[in-house]
């Protein structure tokens, strides 16, 4: 089957200034697929011209085999949009809003229908104004599946949105997918991506700098994982670098960090049990698609400000990495956890003083991080 | 989920939008005030007035040459002070970049926009009318088809107008900086603040060749009677035709 979006050597500038310099990637039917970038990374500049509102300088694009500009008449009538900017009439309720957008359309959903999968069923009077930022959104992907789309791009989703409203959303997207709608989510958000996504394009300086699913970025960067415990006694260094399972060892006072492989847990609460040493405040890091992201395109920069950490980041969001996932089309990320372990990438530091909050994993019997249960 | 079946579609994407338009313009209230109620408003005024109902300028009473001037005022207030606004404001806010990716295009949702001042002037200026009739008992106009043409031909070149302040405006605040200036300089020619008929010779030809001047002066000679001078119905399709082509080439999404 053919990809349902092909985007070849695009390259876009506004007078000087190269917004896309060469992009290329394409997006299977069925998947959720990401557009991971720090803000100006040309992000926005590709899916506009994907949704043919602008013009390539250079390359090609197909989006369900027609041509964006020249097709456009047809592509609008199956490609649903969500615009980073778009808004509608403060007074235009939502009832209203949806009944318009439906006539657009060929073979439109259900305007009711839709609302009330969409949690809008009781705010069909309410004015667009009148609407929190949360439900905007929800009424904005409405209106983007209000026409029956076979694909769905979908710009910075949950930007402003509180961690409850987002976590929402999240659920929203996999829902619509779930009905069969191809996705394409532009984000800078790391969670998001990793949450949602089937694979991600990572675009940095107008470049594709990677293309894989979250998990295998992930793992790209970072062998496997690093643990980190106070000792109850001291113990010599050559202890624990001596297993296979462990690639280095730093201290900090009286913090000990080791990096290893995926096995490297099992291997050194054995090693230390088997010493009498009590291995005091464990936790367990692992490398996730934001270590992939800053070590990809050279640094946070304006993408992660400290409110996305916070948003993304906290209370229940802890929870492990998810693996294969229950959705449909997500079986082929590879799990993070115990497996074949891909070799530590060539040069990268262990990224032991990044100030961050960490994935931790308290310890347990059995050193499997076990996704909590479903959150909500 | 069973929103994925197919939905039996009501009605035109024009004709929804134009209705939705419709409604938005008459809950927004100042439209409706401004183009009905301050018209109506004045007429009520400049009726209860003597003055104008005994002063007769070449044999006709001032309040009678005033009504023409009131329905180019509504008009002019839907053309200038309206429609750019509401184009632009859209534009600015995302509303027009929205629709932009939806199958409808910039015809229809121009087209729409349209619809609802016409319809607007047609229930303002039917009101003035009958007002003027009943309240004040000014003749209707004697001509009906020359001044229903002529209202028709002038609504369409002020609309014009306005639509291409509106695309060619930068943003909103100027759109309406322009729009609010060309009223009250539109409104002059078309004799708001003295007639056409009492204008010295080098006004009155001016007023004739504006396109406010025109609309009036085609509506006075129908009201009175005669069919208006083809001149102006012409120099009304001219203005049409050519700033609607311009509003076409000029508009913007964003």
């Amino acid at each position: 089957m053919p990809a349902v979006i092909e985007v070849r050597h695009l390259h876009k500038a506004y007078g000087a200034d190269v917004a896309v310099d060469d992009v290329s990637f394409s997006v299977e039917r069925g998947e959720i697929f990401g557009v991971l970038g720090p803000n100006g990374a040309g992000k926005t500049t590709t899916v506009e011209c994907v949704e043919g509102l602008r013009t390539p300088d250079r390359g090609e694009i197909r989006v369900l085999g027609l041509d964006p500009r020249r097709e456009r008449a047809e592509l609008t009538q199956r490609l649903g949009v969500q615009l980073q900017d778009g808004r509608l009439p403060d007074r235009l309720t939502v009832g209203e809003a949806l009944r318009l957008y439906a006539s657009f359309y060929r073979r439109p959903a259900d305007p009711l229908a839709l609302a009330d999968a969409l949690g809008l069923s009781g705010e069909l009077r309410t004015p667009y104004a009148a609407l929190s930022g949360g439900r905007q959104q929800r009424l904005s992907i409405a209106l983007a599946l209000v026409g029956n789309p076979e694909v769905a791009v979908l710009d910075e989703l949950t930007t402003g949105l509180d961690p409850q409203a987002r976590r929402d959303t999240w659920d929203l997207i996999r829902q619509v997918q779930a009905r069969g709608v191809t996705i394409v989510l532009v984000t800078h958000f790391m969670a998001e991506a990793e949450r949602l996504c089937d694979r991600v394009a990572v675009i940095d300086g107008g470049r594709v700098v990677a293309l894989d699913t979250p998990a295998a970025l992930a793992e790209r960067v970072q062998g496997g994982q690093t643990v980190r415990f106070r000792p109850s006694v001291p113990f010599a260094d050559s202890l624990l670098t001596g297993l296979p399972e462990v690639t280095g060892l730093t201290r900090q006072g009286d913090a000990v960090a080791v990096t290893g492989t995926g096995d490297a847990l099992a291997a050194v609460t054995a090693v230390l049990a088997r010493h009498g040493i009590v291995a005091e405040r464990l936790r367990l890091e692992q490398a996730d698609l934001e270590d992939a992201f800053v070590a990809l395109t050279g640094g946070p920069r304006s993408a992660r400000t400290p409110d996305d950490d916070r948003g993304s980041r906290t209370g229940s969001d802890h929870e492990s990495r998810s693996g294969p996932g229950p959705g449909p089309g997500r079986g082929s990320s590879p799990d993070p956890g115990p497996g074949p372990v891909p070799p530590p990438g060539p040069g990268r530091e262990p990224q032991s003083d990044r100030d961050r909050v960490s994935r931790s994993v308290h310890p347990a019997p059995a050193p499997t991080p076990a996704p909590s249960p479903a959150s909500e | 989920m069973s929103a994925t079946s197919a939905f039996p579609r009501r009605g035109s994407a024009l004709g929804r939008l134009t209705r939705t338009e419709l409604r938005l313009f008459v809950r927004e209230k100042a439209g409706p005030a401004f183009a009905i109620g301050l018209p109506l408003a004045l007429l009520t005024v400049f009726g209860t007035i003597p003055y104008y109902r005994r002063h007769e300028v070449g044999g006709t009473p001032l309040l009678d040459l005033y009504v023409p001037i009131l329905c180019a005022f509504v008009l002019a207030t839907l053309a200038f002070n309206w429609l750019p606004a509401v184009l632009a404001g859209y534009r600015e806010k995302g509303v027009l970049r929205r629709l932009r990716t939806t199958p409808v295009g910039p015809a229809r949702v121009l087209a729409a926009q349209l619809l609802v001042a016409l319809a607007t002037a047609a229930v303002a200026v039917t009101a003035l009318l009958l007002v003027a009739r009943l309240a004040f008992g000014v003749p209707l106009p004697r001509q009906p088809y020359g001044y229903a043409a002529a209202l028709v031909l002038a609504a369409l070149a002020l609309m014009a107008i306005g639509l291409f302040v509106a695309a060619a405006a930068p943003h909103g605040r100027a759109a309406n900086a322009v729009g609010a200036t060309l009223f009250y300089v539109m409104m002059f020619f078309a004799g708001l603040f003295l007639p056409i008929a009492a204008m010295p010779p080098l006004l009155r030809h001016i007023s004739r060749a504006a396109p406010l001047g025109a609309a009036a002066q085609a509506l006075t000679d129908a009201a009175g009677g005669r069919w208006p001078h083809p001149l102006q119905l012409i120099t009304l399709a001219g203005y049409a035709v050519a700033f609607c082509a311009g509003a076409i080439r000029l508009f913007r999404w964003e």
